[in-house]
């Protein structure tokens, strides 16, 4: 049961994924046209609740789309199984879950 | 022409013989041929000789197929082919595996057909054109003979991963309408070990002599084991 709910946790991620980065490839395409500036792209995020949400989603879903598909990359390569992969995952998670933040704070807050 | 065949277990080498080409040879010819009149002490393993009983699949120059029927014009290399045992599977002798884990897999992935009549019932009418049975036909023929096991490069990775074989008999049996113990299988089939460890490389349905889809019935299985598990029932 637990897999199998780990499995669609990563396949509705990956349907969130798909188009968060394609929103975010194209505004990266958008924004450098003449130059790219610390000063611009805050211009754009700071304060910007819609951009917030955006970034909110995005690393909510990477951060729970990203372990799960580093677990059999761990398993088959490093034969790495059992509880402390598990625990090393949770951990993963997290991290990614906290720097994302950091980041997208970091660029709304005033 | 010149054909190496592995000698040994786990350890072993491969042997050189010359053999030579006759029109209409098949790879199963040619290994027969070695231990006819050349090495009798070559074990390998073959019982129809026509593609029915699945026995006689080994690697020929690094690819699972039917020896059988293979012929040698298809694969010989610069005159030369490569003969060696079954990926995935423990070695016996030569070119024969140990098959029991292969089979031993089917019946953890719950492979065995449980009905809920008696000789004493009627027979239960399926229609042959309902989308059950069709999927039942698209997996049915499967005679288990280990060329998508072999292949798969999950199990390589993966020891404990059923196999494209006993997943496609699970999924045969869980589109059977007289089945009863569907919510078993699944529970069998989901997880680390299961449908959800397939990386859909499609090996085992690039390999499949006889042209079965293993991959589209583990992603049935996936299907159906999201849906039981999103109703609480896996």
């Amino acid at each position: 049961m637990t897999q199998t709910v780990l499995w669609i946790a990563q396949r509705v991620t990956a349907g969130i994924l798909a188009v968060c980065v394609v929103v975010h490839l194209a505004t990266i395409i958008y924004a450098v046209q003449g130059g790219l500036t610390a000063a611009e792209i805050l211009g754009r995020t700071r304060g910007n609740t819609a951009w917030l949400a955006f970034y909110l989603v995005f690393v909510l879903a990477a951060a729970i789309h990203a372990p799960i598909g580093l677990r059999p990359v761990l398993g088959e390569w490093l034969h790495w199984r059992g509880i402390w992969r598990e625990v090393f995952l949770v951990f993963f998670a997290y991290a990614l879950l906290w720097f994302g933040l950091q980041a997208v704070l970091g660029v709304f807050a005033v | 022409m010149k054909v190496r065949v592995w000698r040994g277990v786990a350890q072993g080498e491969f042997q050189s013989f010359d053999v030579p080409r006759e029109p209409s040879q098949t790879v199963l010819d040619v290994v027969t041929y070695i231990q006819r009149k050349l090495d009798p002490t070559l074990a390998y393993r073959y019982a129809c000789r026509v593609g029915m009983c699945g026995s006689c699949a080994m690697t020929v120059n690094g690819v699972s197929r039917w020896t059988c029927r293979t012929h040698v014009n298809q694969v010989a290399r610069n005159d030369e082919l490569t003969i060696g045992p079954l990926r995935n599977l423990p070695v016996i002798r030569d070119l024969v595996t140990d098959m029991r884990e292969f089979f031993d897999k089917w019946a953890r992935a719950r492979g065995q057909f449980k009905g809920g009549r008696t000789r004493h019932d009627d027979f239960e009418r399926v229609a042959p054109q309902s989308e059950h049975r069709e999927a039942v036909d698209a997996g049915i023929e499967c005679i288990g003979c280990a060329v998508c096991y072999s292949s798969c490069n999950v199990v390589a990775a993966n020891p404990a991963y059923l196999g494209p074989a006993a997943l496609n008999r699970a999924w045969t049996l869980v589109n059977d309408v007289r089945e009863k113990e569907n919510a078993e299988r699944l529970r069998a089939v989901a997880g680390d070990a299961g449908c959800h460890a397939c990386h859909t490389h499609m090996d085992c349905t690039e390999r499949c002599p006889k042209h079965l889809s293993p991959t589209a019935a583990i992603a049935g299985l996936k299907r159906a084991t999201t849906k039981a598990a999103l109703k609480g029932k896996l």
